[in-house]
């Protein structure tokens, strides 16, 4: 056993409103600049939906992920030696378009508009040629189900659903999904970098690309399945979401998670057995995914995986923190959070509570929707097919999501009962296979969320880490364009930072 | 023979400038710019041109290095020792060389074209872009223009016998000048023409060349790396 400690997020689904707040901060953050200016390291999708870039789902068009070939895991694109016959062309590329053209706006001629007897308007250019553009596709262009009518049909999520779900007005359901990088325990993006360039940090797992070694081979960009590594078009070189390493090295969640106004996501560590990973993703039975995927996190409150931990160099304040974490709580304990698209088989560590929906209809006002005996039958009536859910966060086994609606359903029943200090059924407990303390405790991640159980992040060992000075530029991407001149130019300041660590580190 | 100052210029100082130029700058540029030092990919922004353009001319000037390696850097000795005539060898040379620079120069016409043509491509182009871009095209084009004249003429100038004795002195350090004098005038063009070339190349995104990921190939899928970039594996 080979214990590692790994960053995870929760998204509870229930609590997204769609307000794109993640998407805007991050944006804010990290990719204001030009060439990164279409980039959404985090964001928001309205489900069903193509989303961003356009058909990301569509694996059998992008090529992404694993697959099992002959038993083995490999790449689903195709191994090393296919790649390298495909360097000087990638078949599996998204376009540009795909994601969308980027554009400002001549506000110019707002300003030195002469009077006229109409408005002037600012018409949209292209970033890309500069020219004037009629806008056919943009960011959030599926907001809140625009034109779902027919790009909802492409979502590969439908699949099994044509029958039931018509996309009338009247039988139109949607949620959220917001997406950042997932971080993967088994990453196909950092496999497909002929170079080397992209990497999975040993302490943390985190996965950067580092930009210096980063020779835009493009590959990590369609080896990604949830098309979350992004091309920069002016520095041509591959930049993705860094679960903005350093606040996390500092013990503060990412931008998105911070400011997150409907308080849905959570970040902590879980530790994994990073000899069985390769094991885990390559069970034959994707529906399988999932629990094998359980099966690699241990429990950190096992004296032997405590004793493991310290020996593979894991902290004390990491192991404590793994014990408080909430996506320990949410995903293996409660079984209440489930993996993106499980089936891409990269071990995804974004976690999302899907989310319970109203009624359809014919039932509703009819049932105490939160009396649960009532309540169990029409789970699968509700507005959101649980087939759907299912195709998004368990590989198509209704089943698993089935379970996770009814622990929700049935926390609801037993807070409320508790509130009223009235009586509930304690076999509802047992169907749940929790007890009232970790109900509970689901009670208080979900509902109330406070800021210390949401976030359970230890601090980066500065003891640990080199020069990180020279760390510089290799963990993510640290530069403006042309800003080598930004740290001194002269090489005066490196000299000197080198002379400094060298006589407290070295 | 007597030498002109304009010979020696030519082919013994260009060369050595060229050759120190192309080694000294590489070292500087691997040590300061390793941000810059990338392939430089555009088929984000266009893909449908590229398709054709970079694969036809990427494995063809890979057929076109082989070839110029048979014709320049092997001695016509060997080939006489193990049985290649001269006839066979000009067969050769015309087809697979021809070949190799058909396929070559419709790459790159297809490229030049897509980067001239297309609005998203020629305003992401730098400037280094189109010198290279141009330098390519002619070195190329006059390249295969010997080509066409060898096959023509039936191999009437034998390279194997000046061109290629007078780079194997340059690259043992025994250069002969005299070698190159009277040749025809397009194969001294070629050879001048890519000296400006491999003396840009350093500075270029022609660097990618030896970058080419070999080591994925034994490489494990995950890599992983400590805080500590000491502890890089």
């Amino acid at each position: 056993m080979k214990i590692k400690a790994q960053f995870g997020m929760v998204m509870s689904l229930d609590k997204c409103i769609g307000c794109h707040t993640c998407s805007v901060t991050c944006n804010n953050t990290w990719t204001n600049r030009p060439g990164a200016e279409y980039m959404w390291w985090n964001n928001v999708e309205t489900k069903p939906g193509i989303g961003y870039p356009k058909g990301w789902e569509n694996q059998e068009k992008n090529n992404g992920g694993w697959t099992l070939k002959n038993g083995r895991l490999e790449l689903k694109a195709g191994g090393r030696a296919k790649k390298l016959a495909q360097i000087f062309y990638n078949p599996d590329l998204n376009m540009i378009d795909d994601f969308y053209e980027p554009w400002t706006y001549d506000y110019e001629t707002l300003i030195h508009s002469p009077e006229k007897k109409h408005q002037p308007v600012a018409r949209p250019k292209s970033q890309l040629t500069g020219e004037y553009m009629e806008l056919q596709w943009g960011p959030n262009w599926e907001d809140d189900l625009a034109g779902v009518h027919q790009t909802g049909k492409l979502d590969p999520n439908m699949r099994g659903l044509e029958e039931q779900v018509k996309l009338e007005y009247e039988e139109a359901f949607m949620m959220y999904l917001p997406r950042i990088c997932e971080h993967c325990i088994n990453p196909s993006c950092l496999s497909s970098c002929p170079s080397g360039a992209m990497y999975k940090r040993d302490e943390d797992g985190i996965v950067l690309v580092d930009q210096d070694a980063c020779r835009s081979w493009r590959f990590c960009m369609s080896g990604c399945p949830y098309k979350k590594v992004y091309f920069n078009w002016q520095t041509k070189k591959a930049e993705k979401c860094t679960f903005c390493f350093p606040r996390i090295e500092n013990g503060d969640p990412t931008i998105c998670s911070e400011t997150c106004v409907g308080r849905i996501r959570y970040i902590g560590i879980v530790l994994y057995d990073a000899d069985r990973v390769e094991a885990a993703a390559s069970v034959t039975n994707e529906q399988e995914l999932y629990e094998a995927q359980l099966s690699l996190f241990l429990d950190p409150f096992d004296p032997e995986i405590i004793e493991q931990a310290k020996k593979d160099g894991i902290a004390e304040d990491w192991i404590e923190a793994a014990q408080q974490s909430p996506v320990y709580k949410m995903a293996v304990k409660q079984k209440i959070a489930l993996p993106l698209h499980p089936e891409y088989r990269t071990l995804p560590m974004v976690w999302y509570v899907p989310p319970l929906s109203p009624i359809m209809n014919a039932l509703e006002g009819q049932v105490d929707a939160l009396d649960p005996k009532m309540m169990f039958p029409t789970i699968e009536q509700m507005r959101i097919p649980v087939q759907y859910l299912a195709n998004l966060l368990s590989a198509g086994d209704e089943e698993v999501i089935k379970v996770v609606l009814k622990k929700m359903v049935i926390m609801r029943h037993v807070m409320r009962a508790k509130q009223l200090q009235k009586e509930y059924d304690s076999s509802l407990l047992h169907m749940t296979e929790l007890s009232e303390e970790e109900i509970v405790d689901m009670y208080r991640l979900l509902a109330i969320g406070k800021y210390e159980d949401r976030y359970v992040i230890p601090k980066a060992h500065r003891e640990q880490a080199g020069n990180m000075y020279f760390g510089q530029g290799i963990a993510g991407y640290d530069f403006m364009q042309n800003c080598h001149e930004c740290m001194g130019g002269s090489g005066a300041l490196e000299e000197e930072f080198e002379a400094r660590w060298r006589k407290n580190y070295g | 023979m007597t030498l002109t100052l304009l010979d020696q210029f030519l082919w013994i100082v260009i060369p050595y400038m060229t050759l120190t130029i192309f080694v000294v700058g590489h070292i500087y540029r691997y040590q300061k710019d390793q941000f810059g030092w990338s392939a430089g990919s555009s088929q984000f922004l266009e893909s449908r041109q590229l398709k054709w353009g970079s694969n036809l001319f990427h494995f063809g000037i890979i057929l076109v290095f082989f070839g110029h390696v048979a014709g320049l850097l092997v001695p016509e000795g060997v080939y006489s020792t193990i049985g290649i005539t001269k006839g066979l060898y000009h067969l050769g040379a015309v087809w697979i060389g021809g070949g190799a620079g058909i396929i070559t120069l419709g790459g790159i016409i297809i490229l030049a074209k897509r980067r001239g043509g297309n609005k998203r491509i020629r305003r992401g182009s730098s400037a280094s872009d189109i010198v290279v871009l141009t330098a390519l095209i002619f070195v190329i084009v006059s390249g295969f223009t010997n080509t066409i004249g060898y096959a023509v003429t039936g191999g009437d100038f034998d390279y194997r016998t000046t061109i290629g004795p007078w780079l194997r002195g340059i690259l043992t350090f025994r250069p002969d000048a005299a070698l190159m004098v009277g040749i025809p005038r397009g194969f001294q063009i070629h050879v001048i023409a890519s000296f400006f070339l491999f003396a840009y190349w350093p500075f270029s995104r022609l660097v990618h060349v030896w970058s080419l990921p070999l080591e994925y190939l034994k490489r494990r899928y995950i890599v992983y790396r400590k805080l500590n970039s000491e502890n890089v594996k």
